[in-house]
């Protein structure tokens, strides 16, 4: 079977997957979030009534009353909080691990690196600035990055769950409670997947113990140090979460993250099926369920055509080698093919995951292009837990605003008009992580403290540096390498890149959530633009591929492309 | 007097419509220029981007002074000329009509009761001026006494004259209109400086335009489109410096005033003023842009049955023989019954017999009267023919010991159930008292309505007709004109609870009106298009008046207020989809020079890095001048269901929009390297 083959073989055993899953996942979500506090009909296998015991516990301990609702400013408040609380702990915690146990001996992290990783986990980024195996104890491992990899994931399904229920809610200021979200999302959604997916995991030969490493000596007589640690248990929500944090620097492509192709191929589905569960989440919860569908079939077309084309890209990479070889195979997961890499790299980057098993930057300047135009998407296609949807509906509010107009109504979307409040909320989203992008790269290649971090020069080198602010602004986390991001400047600017990049945008999807649940409902009729037909599939992602295309072309024309098509 | 009541409304549309068909771009030039300064364009944020950059390069011209800064310097400062000359142009269409109308305000004296003069200017609500025959009345109000033919042609362009008298619905009057015959006494209603005329040249001449709130949504998100392309310029300079491919302010400028949205910005507030002046053109006035905008969102139109649905008056359609009568017996009796019945349901009557002219001589007619509810005629040979409603002939013949045979009540069943009206014709004296017949009298549905409320339906529109009519015979001529609901036995109450249980569903709702009992509902409607033949209070009301008196012309405003809407969208995505050919335009310009490879880009082979920056810039401007008939007239519109309209303005402005400037720039790249030191 030609490598080619295969690839194609194992997207579309990925593909049946996902579509198996993503209905009883997506109904699932949608009922764990819209299940009330009244209790219901008991049930022996799902409790399917009100708070859950241990939520009760949940609740009572952090002192809040689950039983009622926000308005938009309350629920951003404690979402704004909680992430606050969590960076400065986070940032506590590589300050001190030195003397606390389990630190294996580790120093406390310096701060500029603590900053940034702080904030790099808790905006679901997990950009990684630090070398894991040689920086972190398990104590931070587990206490602090494994946690914020749960809980960061549940503050984006919180966040776009408000939205979607915005967008089903009329005449009401209430969004729903913050911390009810938060929690089911993590009792109810994310830890039940990773206990599951950790068993997988470890099945499949991803190590799972306490142990800080030990010397052993090889068959040549060679002393090697073999590392150790609860791999699986955090692996699994680096993908799961999309967040992308690895356990060792080498992340995903290190035997221990990623030791088999079919492990690999199961970390890929772990990334895919959350956020690509969530339309149908969205279409059960505004009531349409084509509504979701037409959100998926977006996301899934933008993914889709990606894939294709960065196998394309990998595959007719010039030179007499690497013709020899079928494909480029510098930096990529020689042990499991091309292809896998190219699905492994388009998955992570459209997902805002970020982890790796291939270099980027080794890539084919088209294929390192499409991984960095991947992420500019928006994080959309599927993009991370939540922020993939939330950023999808956003983009759908432009694209009907405008198709709105072509059949002569004031636009409306889901039977919410789009006036000028949610047009200046919808408009500032779409404004703000090319904002950060642009101007964090700019700023970097006019000083020398951004210059000076770079390893290659010439087109590759703006590469290195346009992705990653790309990386850090749209919370994806991946890097492109031939960077020494772990620089005071790099570590600043990018920490801030990562918090604006972050919450920014979810000031503006709650306030537009906010906004819609306020309003009533128009009814459809045929005079309205129908949102969950092909056309609108088309017509939505002509909108975010254009409206992503024009704003980049420049800056990707001094970088990749200039790389690519000389 | 009738007859000149009865004035078809087109007529005086035509020549008005005409005169202003064609573009005046003389004094729009003018107008253009004077626009230029900055202080007008804040509110243009696109606009105003070009213009500092016009500015800016223009100073860089000076300071380092090349053929190819001037001539993009020169071109800029064309492109805000020709945003300006849009904006203009479509003022300038009101200019005249206004022009004429302030003649008629500022001539004006009125005359109070006690014989003081005032000039008009100075009028206050409740003072009560007289107005005799050839005198101007001078301000809006009610008539408080007498009656009196107007002539309203100064406002309406109707040259026939219409009847105001004191009482009723036909009590206003406007300032500016000339009373021709009588004198009336008139209450001023409105305070100075607002009076109907002063609203209308505002109007007209769009000064007291205020965007409406989808042009501002729509202006957020240019103006958000401008921020992202400016920054991507803006960031774009250290990464050119770092990759040795510095550029000149110059070619950095044009860049960004080619990426941001110039198109749509600069015919935007156009389309807005073209979409109140085409109403204008139909004669309506909209005191608001905000109500065209809700036009074209109405959900659910409430038309009035009488004089919207069905022509004014009931028709004979049948006789329908009952009893022993013979069809001949029937035909005859009903035509005799009916010969001095001067109302048109008495005309209809004899026509449809169509026996020709008879001999009455000796016959006395009995008039209509509302102790009877009968009319008829008693023949010199002793017979006695009455037709009239059903119970009041019934009880007639009963009456007289008369015979109502048992198949007259399935009759006239029948006849209210299809949405007619039946009228019982019955005979006493000659042989024997008895119900001949039934004369069904059919409410004529106006020729091609139908077609019209189908037109509605595609266009997701709902019909609600009104009708004091009960809900059976509603039913019937619902359906036979093909309106999806009726509001049967309507009070104006219901008629408002209507609107309000709509309006809580989402929709939107759009009437019409006249009376002062209307005014309540026309406040509460989102559109409520007042007829000017109305009184005060409608008007008042309404946010829209129809100078034509013509409540069909709903349907008009509808569909002017979505083709405003489609007028925008479609060309905002024109703007955007016209940005690609830019890029692959400039880009290669810039940055070919270090990145030879970048030259594949070049696809449309432009002669050299300044002819293809001066192309993008040129056509960028010339496209405005291009579509300024297409922002004046509007999209092409037709009633289609939602998606078909998108498919096929997403084919005509987003592919259209992609492909049209790779010919255009590449057109105006072989004329511009001719010029010497460009190419």
């Amino acid at each position: 079977m030609s490598a080619g083959a295969g690839g194609w073989l194992q997207a579309g055993l990925l593909v049946l997957a996902l579509v198996a899953v993503h209905r009883p996942l997506g109904d699932w979500m949608a009922r764990v979030f819209t299940t009330d506090a009244v209790e219901g009909p008991k049930s022996r296998l799902w409790p399917r009534s009100g708070h859950w015991r241990v939520e009760k516990l949940v609740y009572r301990a952090v002192g809040v009353d689950a039983d009622t609702e926000q308005r938009w400013p309350t629920y951003l408040r404690s979402v704004l909080a909680f992430s606050l609380v969590s960076v400065l702990f986070l940032y506590l915690l590589q300050r001190v691990q030195s003397v606390l146990p389990w630190s294996n001996g580790m120093a406390g992290v310096d701060s500029g690196s603590a900053w940034n990783t702080a904030v790099s986990f808790v905006t679901n980024t997990n950009w990684q600035g630090y070398s894991g195996e040689s920086t972190m104890g398990h104590l931070v491992q587990m206490a602090g990055l494994a946690v914020q990899n749960f809980v960061s994931a549940a503050v984006g399904l919180a966040v776009a769950v408000a939205l979607v229920r915005g967008f089903a809610r009329t005449r009401t200021d209430r969004l729903g409670n913050s911390w009810v979200d938060l929690t089911r999302a993590l009792t109810r959604v994310l830890l039940p997947m990773a206990v599951l997916g950790a068993i997988v995991l470890v099945l499949g030969g991803v190590v799972q113990n306490l142990s800080a490493g030990t010397d052993a000596m090889t068959l040549t007589g060679a002393s090697q140090f073999i590392p150790g640690g609860p791999v699986a248990s955090q692996e699994v929500i680096k993908q799961l979460g999309t967040n992308g944090g690895g356990f060792y620097n080498a992340n995903s492509a290190h035997p221990f993250e990623g030791p088999s192709a079919w492990v690999s191929l199961f970390q890929v589905f772990l990334m895919l099926v959350i956020p690509f569960s969530l339309p149908r989440t969205f279409g059960r919860m505004v009531g349409d369920k084509r509504q979701g569908l037409a959100i998926v079939g977006v996301m899934a077309t933008l993914a889709t055509a990606s894939l294709a084309l960065n196998s394309w890209a990998q595959s007719r990479a010039g030179g007499a080698a690497l013709q020899l070889a079928g494909a480029a195979t510098e930096g990529q997961e020689v042990r499991f093919g091309g292809p896998l890499s190219a699905l492994f790299g388009t998955a992570t980057t459209l997902t805002s995951t970020g982890a790796v098993n291939s270099l980027h930057d080794s890539y084919t300047p088209a294929g390192g292009l499409l991984t960095m135009f991947n992420m500019m998407l928006g994080e959309v296609a599927p993009g991370g837990v939540g922020s993939g949807l939330y950023g999808m509906l956003v983009l759908a509010v432009i694209a009907v605003f405008v198709a709105g107009l072509m059949v002569g109504r004031t636009p409306e979307y889901l039977g919410k008009k789009l006036g000028r409040r949610e047009m200046t909320l919808a408009s500032l989203y779409v404004l703000t992580t090319p904002a950060i992008v642009l101007v964090g790269t700019a700023v970097a290649m006019a000083t020398d403290a951004g210059r000076s971090s770079m390893l290659n020069d010439g087109p590759h080198g703006l590469s290195e540096v346009l992705y990653a602010f790309t990386s850090a602004g749209n919370n994806n986390g991946s890097a492109f390498a031939g960077l020494s991001a772990n620089t005071p400047f790099y570590n600043t600017a990018l920490g801030l890149a990562m918090a604006f990049g972050r919450f920014v945008p979810i000031v503006l999807v709650l306030a537009l959530a906010g906004r819609l649940a306020q309003q009533g409902r128009t009814p459809a009729t045929a005079g309205t633009l129908p949102t969950h037909q092909v056309l609108f599939v088309g017509l939505l992602s002509a909108v975010v591929l254009v409206v992503v295309g024009l704003t980049y072309f420049p800056v990707l024309s001094l970088g990749p492309l200039a790389e690519a098509l000389s | 007097m009738t007859a000149t009541l009865d004035r078809r409304p087109e007529t005086a549309a035509e020549p008005r419509s005409q005169q202003r068909s064609s573009i005046d771009w003389g004094p729009a030039l003018v107008g253009a220029v004077r626009k230029l300064d900055p202080r007008g364009l804040v509110r243009q944020p696109v606009v105003f981007v070009v213009w500092v950059g016009s500015v800016f390069s223009t100073v860089l011209a000076i300071t380092d002074p090349s053929l190819f800064g001037w001539l993009i310097a020169a071109w800029l400062w064309l492109t805000v000329l020709f945003a300006n000359i849009a904006e203009a142009v479509a003022e300038g269409r009101g200019k005249a009509q206004a022009a004429s109308l302030r003649k008629a305000r500022t001539s004006t004296v009125a005359v109070l009761e006690d014989g003081t003069e005032v000039p008009a200017p100075d009028l206050k609500p409740g003072m009560r001026v007289v107005v005799v025959a050839g005198q101007v009345v001078p301000g809006d109000g009610d008539v408080v006494e007498g009656i009196a033919s107007v002539d309203e042609s100064a406002i309406t362009g109707e040259s026939a004259p219409v009847i105001r008298e004191s009482g009723g619905d036909r009590s206003a009057v406007t300032g500016g209109t000339t009373v021709l015959s009588d004198r009336i006494v008139v209450q001023i209603t409105s305070k100075p400086g607002e009076t109907f005329v002063d609203r209308m040249i505002a109007l007209v001449e769009g000064a007291s335009r205020q965007r409406t709130p989808n042009e501002i949504a729509l202006n957020i998100l240019l103006s958000s489109l401008t921020i992202v392309f400016l920054l991507a310029v803006v960031t774009l300079q250290p990464l050119a410096i770092y990759s040795g491919a510095e550029q000149s302010m110059t070619v950095l400028i044009a860049l960004v005033v080619c990426l941001i949205p110039t198109t749509i910005g600069a015919l935007l507030s156009a389309i807005g003023i073209a979409g109140m002046d085409r109403l204008v053109q139909r004669n309506v006035l909209a005191m608001s842009g905000r109500a065209v905008e809700a036009a074209g969102d109405v959900n659910t139109l409430l038309l009035d049955k009488t004089g919207t649905i069905t022509l004014g008056n009931r028709q004979a359609a049948e006789f329908v023989p009952v009893g022993d009568a013979t069809q001949a017996e029937v035909t005859e009796s009903a035509q005799l019954a009916s010969l001095s019945d001067e109302t048109p349901e008495g005309r209809s009557i004899v026509a449809l017999a169509g026996l020709g002219e008879r001999d009455t001589g000796g016959a006395e007619f009995v008039p209509f009267t509302a102790q009877t509810r009968m009319s008829g005629v008693d023949l010199p040979d002793g017979r006695q023919l009455r037709k009239g409603a059903a119970g009041a002939v019934q009880n007639w013949v009963r009456s007289l010991d008369g015979a109502v045979p048992p198949d007259v009540a399935a009759v006239v069943d029948r006849i209210a159930a299809s949405g007619g009206t039946p009228l019982l014709l019955a005979e006493a004296g000659g042989e024997g008292t008895r119900v001949l017949g039934v004369i069904h009298l059919k409410d004529v549905v106006k020729p091609g309505m139908k077609e019209r409320f189908d037109e509605l339906r595609r266009m997701g529109i709902r019909t609600v007709m009104i009708t004091g009519d009960n809900e059976r015979t509603a039913r019937a001529i619902a359906a036979e004109a093909g309106i999806d609901d009726v509001l049967a036995e309507a009070t104006p109450e219901d008629k408002l609870a209507l609107i309000v249980k709509e309006q809580d569903g989402g929709r939107l709702v759009a009437m019409t009106g006249d009376g002062t009992n209307d005014a309540p509902a026309l406040a509460q409607a989102d559109v409520g298009v007042a007829m000017n033949t109305g009184t005060s209070a409608a008007k008042e009301a309404g946010n829209m008046v129809d100078l034509d008196s013509d409540p069909t012309k709903l349907i008009e405003i509808v569909e002017i207020g979505k083709q405003l809407l489609i007028t925008r969208g479609s060309l905002t995505t024109f703007s955007i989809a016209n940005d690609l050919a830019k890029y692959f335009a400039i880009l290669p310009a810039m940055f070919a020079g270090v990145f030879p490879g970048l030259d594949t880009l070049n696809v449309m082979r432009l002669a050299s890095p300044e002819s293809a920056i001066l192309s993008a810039v040129i056509f960028n401007a010339l496209i405005i001048v291009a579509l300024v008939p297409l922002a004046l007239r509007g999209v092409k519109y037709r009633a289609s269901s939602a998606s078909a309209m998108l498919r096929r303005n997403l084919l005509v402005y987003g592919v259209g929009g992609v492909v049209l400037p790779f010919v255009g720039i590449k057109l105006i790249d072989l004329l511009v390297s001719l010029i010497p030191g460009i190419a």
